[in-house]
């Protein structure tokens, strides 16, 4: 993975930078020790890393303005950090970087409820938005698998998904205004707690920007009411064909579970052999999740059965109680763990249509075969947001680059297809250098142009999401 | 001009002169002078997967097409699309970019949220003639900047839209609505404690008078929802017209200046009695509709900062009023720097959102 050679320049006025940055924040907020610095050389993608020049952890806007118009001044790179939780890259430093950490800004700042809204410090993590609100019978939405840990700052950055999104929407459609802090210092309030900021979208275009057009420091997120209560019900197929056709069927039908999961037979089995969750020995299964009251629950599952009872399925599982449930997801919410039991592994996130499901599980076999590495497919099935699980051995040399190209082969086949390099992750560095198989030059220069208006000098996470080759001109400016 | 393709219009954009773009007509707001552009060669729904609830079409396709399509296999776009041509004056045939364009969205926001929501890819030509693409056809997309939701909603400011991608709905197979008379400030009042439910709301409104709540799903389990709630709030089961509340069918063909604001619902009912003026609401207040019959009121002023109002309807011969919010100093700087970048000539629609 090729990142720009760091600016000598930069490395050597180190105690300057150092010095002003102590000016602006606590002692304690300014991380430079090398033996420090290390604890930011990488985020979930721990395949790269490289520590920072220096660290900086502010907490509130107007420390991170100030620590910003002196990066700009000083012409040097920043990285903003949420909690470090990408799988793609998204917060890896180059050692010429400033790392802006966002994790000490974790205030509740107002909430709302006749409004339906929360409004949070960035650096506040996903799950304890939701633990500020949930005992008065409210929650945030969106739900990545990293919720315990990632922080809104991030997931803003990256426009996060989940598994509940299906029905409620992903980040993009909960977050309902921000304070940006844009590199040159300028603070910027984007929409807030009402719908509609008017104008043009400049909200719609910062969820999802990578950390690139400014340091989100606080949030306006839509809340909403529990619902009464949620039922999973599992049903294993004998084929993965079946499998998507089945969900196909239900979406069709009108019924919109919240959540639609997909597990093939190497990761039934690796998730089996690691947690026990008693599931069939299968093709292919599939976790239904509805919501409502006892008897909306009924009425949801009585249909979706008569649906999959259509196709034959080996086993339709339902829930009694709380803990059937509990079980019924465990294998699921374990996968990712299992297959890290078996071995090292890289998670992608491509997005294709639905109907496409069978032949790209399919070709994925095939690939699997040729590339001599084991796969595993446990994905988000309702909105097609797959995520292979390639196994691969970090300590056999030409093992990882060996994965990186069955990746990258995935992930042309899910663009080939009509679908996306990622769905919820985000492009970082992972799928920086695949951009150009969805977009065309003048696709990309029309996002490049987005940037050069909020970040001119293009000092903010500069080296991330665009082909270091297409941005070099820019960055060197 | 009628460009029938995207390297047509790719060719006409690039030939240096001032275009007033237009889909149907029936929703434009805001001045601007310029050749007219139309997209209405630009038509036909290109791939629909009711499997899939996807929709491809080409951006001059009618609404009503895409309606047409959809409702054969009782689908449907979600969000909504008001028909405003009785309250502009318009005549015309609606068109899918042209609803992009305005981001026009309904009744149903509060639950599904607003056409940008359900806007999964678009295409377009810029201001340099440069065809691009952004989003596409999936649910979940996170590969690169979205430029879809840039674009919903920027009134033909960033570029021509020559396809629009959407996620679609399939139609519930029940409906009820539940209402009550009741005054403003405890109408909104009901419809806030109905949002914050978990009864899932797909309408709350509030018109001439009556405090309006509609739910959709299956059929138990909206009988069971609207039984909950008629106990809660003491609201009736009835028979409602939302398209009225969609469309403000109320405030057409009478005389005075219309305003859509975005407020905070809690600041709904003491904004229009600030004002004084008839009001219809949606979004439980999030979305006030105001009839100025003089055209004098300062709705911007009223409001102070919280939110924002859209000049939707001007009284002919009143003062010149910018028909959209002003932005603050920052964000107008970043939009005027995204418009000189996307159209460097200022050819698309000049004059038009300040």
């Amino acid at each position: 993975m090729d990142m720009p050679i760091p600016n000598a320049a930069i490395l050597a006025r180190k105690s300057t930078i150092v010095a002003r940055l102590r000016g602006v924040l606590p002692a304690d907020a300014v991380i430079f020790d090398p033996a420090e610095t290390r604890a930011y050389e990488c985020d979930a993608l721990t395949a790269y890393r490289c520590a920072p020049l220096v660290a900086v952890l502010p907490r509130t806007t107007a420390e991170v303005a100030a620590v910003l118009k002196i990066c700009h001044e000083e012409q040097i790179p920043v990285v903003p950090r949420g909690s470090g939780t990408s799988l793609a890259g998204g917060a890896l430093p180059t050692a010429d970087c400033v790392i802006l950490g966002v994790a000490r800004m974790n205030a509740v700042l107002e909430t709302d409820y006749d409004n339906r809204f929360i409004r949070v410090q960035s650096g506040r993590t996903n799950l304890s938005v939701t633990g500020a609100i949930e005992s008065d019978g409210w929650f945030y939405a969106p739900d990545p698998s990293s919720q315990l840990a990632c922080a809104i700052a991030g997931n803003i950055a990256m426009n996060s998904g989940g598994a509940h999104c299906l029905k409620y929407g992903v980040t993009t459609n909960n977050v309902l205004g921000v304070t940006l802090v844009q590199m040159d210092g300028t603070v910027v309030e984007i929409g807030g707690p009402w719908s509609d900021a008017g104008g043009i979208d400049l909200l719609g275009v910062i969820c999802g920007s990578e950390g690139q057009l400014g340091v989100v420091t606080e949030a306006t997120l839509r809340i909403l009411p529990k619902p009464e209560g949620a039922r999973p019900v599992l049903v294993g197929f004998n084929s993965n064909e079946v499998a998507g056709t089945c969900v196909s069927d239900i979406i069709k039908a009108g019924i919109l579970p919240v959540a639609i999961e997909f597990m093939d037979r190497p990761c039934i089995r690796a998730t089996e052999a690691f947690a026990k969750a008693g599931y069939p020995d299968c093709e292919a299964l599939l976790i239904i999740e509805v919501e409502g009251s006892p008897a909306e629950i009924a009425e949801q599952l009585t249909r979706i059965k008569a649906i999959a009872m259509q196709h034959n399925p080996v086993e339709f599982r339902e829930a009694a109680d709380e803990d059937q449930a509990k079980r019924i997801w465990l294998g699921r919410k374990s996968a990712f763990g299992a297959m890290g039991q078996i071995n090292d592994y890289m998670c992608l996130d491509g997005t294709i249509p639905v109907s496409a499901l069978p032949y790209v599980l399919r070709r994925i076999g095939e690939m699997s075969t040729a590339y001599g590495l084991d796969v595993g497919n446990v994905f988000h099935a309702g909105d097609g947001n797959m995520h292979p699980l390639i196994l691969f051995d970090a300590n056999k040399p030409g093992d990882l680059q060996r994965c990186e190209a069955f990746g990258a082969d995935i992930l042309k086949l899910c663009v080939e297809v009509g679908g996306c390099l990622t769905g919820e992750h985000g492009v970082g560095i992972e799928k920086r250098d695949l951009m150009s198989v969805q977009f065309t030059a003048a696709d990309m220069e029309a996002q490049l142009r987005v940037k050069d208006v909020f970040d001119p000098a293009w000092l903010l996470n500069p080296a991330k999401v665009f082909p270091l080759n297409i941005t070099a001109s820019r960055r060197a400016g | 001009m009628k460009p029938a393709s995207e390297s047509e219009l790719s060719e006409m954009i690039r030939g240096a002169r001032a275009f007033l773009i237009q889909g149907g007509g029936t929703r434009r707001i805001g001045q601007t002078v310029g050749e007219l552009l139309e997209t209405s060669a630009l038509a036909g729904v290109e791939l629909y997967e009711p499997g899939a609830l996807t929709l491809i079409a080409r951006a001059g396709t009618p609404l009503a097409e895409v309606q047409t399509i959809l409702a054969a296999e009782r689908q449907r776009l979600a969000f909504e699309v008001p028909d405003l041509r009785k309250l502009l004056d318009r005549e015309g045939t609606s068109t899918i970019g042209g609803v992009v364009a305005a981001n026009a969205s309904g009744p149903r926001r509060v639950q599904v949220g607003a056409c940008r929501d359900a806007l999964l890819g678009v295409r377009f030509v810029d201001g340099t003639g440069a065809i691009v693409k952004n989003g596409g056809r999936v649910m979940k997309n996170v590969t690169g900047y979205d430029l879809v939701k840039l674009m919903a909603g920027s009134q033909g400011v960033l570029g021509v839209l020559t396809e629009v991608s959407f996620k679609v709905q399939a139609v519930p197979e029940a409906e009820v609505t539940l209402m009550a008379e009741r005054s403003l400030p405890q109408g909104l009042a009901d419809l806030r404690a109905a949002l914050g439910s978990p009864y899932d709301i797909s309408g709350a409104a509030w018109i001439a008078g009556r405090a309006m709540i509609r739910l959709e799903g299956m059929a138990g389990s909206v009988a069971y929802r609207a039984g909950k709630l008629r106990d809660l709030l003491a609201f009736d089961t009835a028979e409602a017209d939302w398209s009225a509340v969609r469309d403000v069918t109320l405030f057409a063909g009478r005389p005075g200046a219309v305003w859509r604001v975005s407020v905070k619902p809690t600041e709904a009912a003491p904004l229009i009695a600030r004002l004084g003026l008839e009001a219809v609401c949606d979004w439980g207040g999030g979305l006030v509709w105001l009839l100025d019959p003089t055209g004098t009121a300062d709705v911007r002023a009223a409001l102070s900062g919280n939110g924002h109002a859209t000049l939707m309807r001007t009284l002919p011969g009143a003062m010149s009023v910018p028909v959209f919010q002003p932005e603050s100093l920052a964000v107008a700087k970043l939009t005027a720097g995204l418009r000189a970048k996307f159209d460097p000539r200022g050819v698309f629609n000049p004059g038009m959102m300040g």
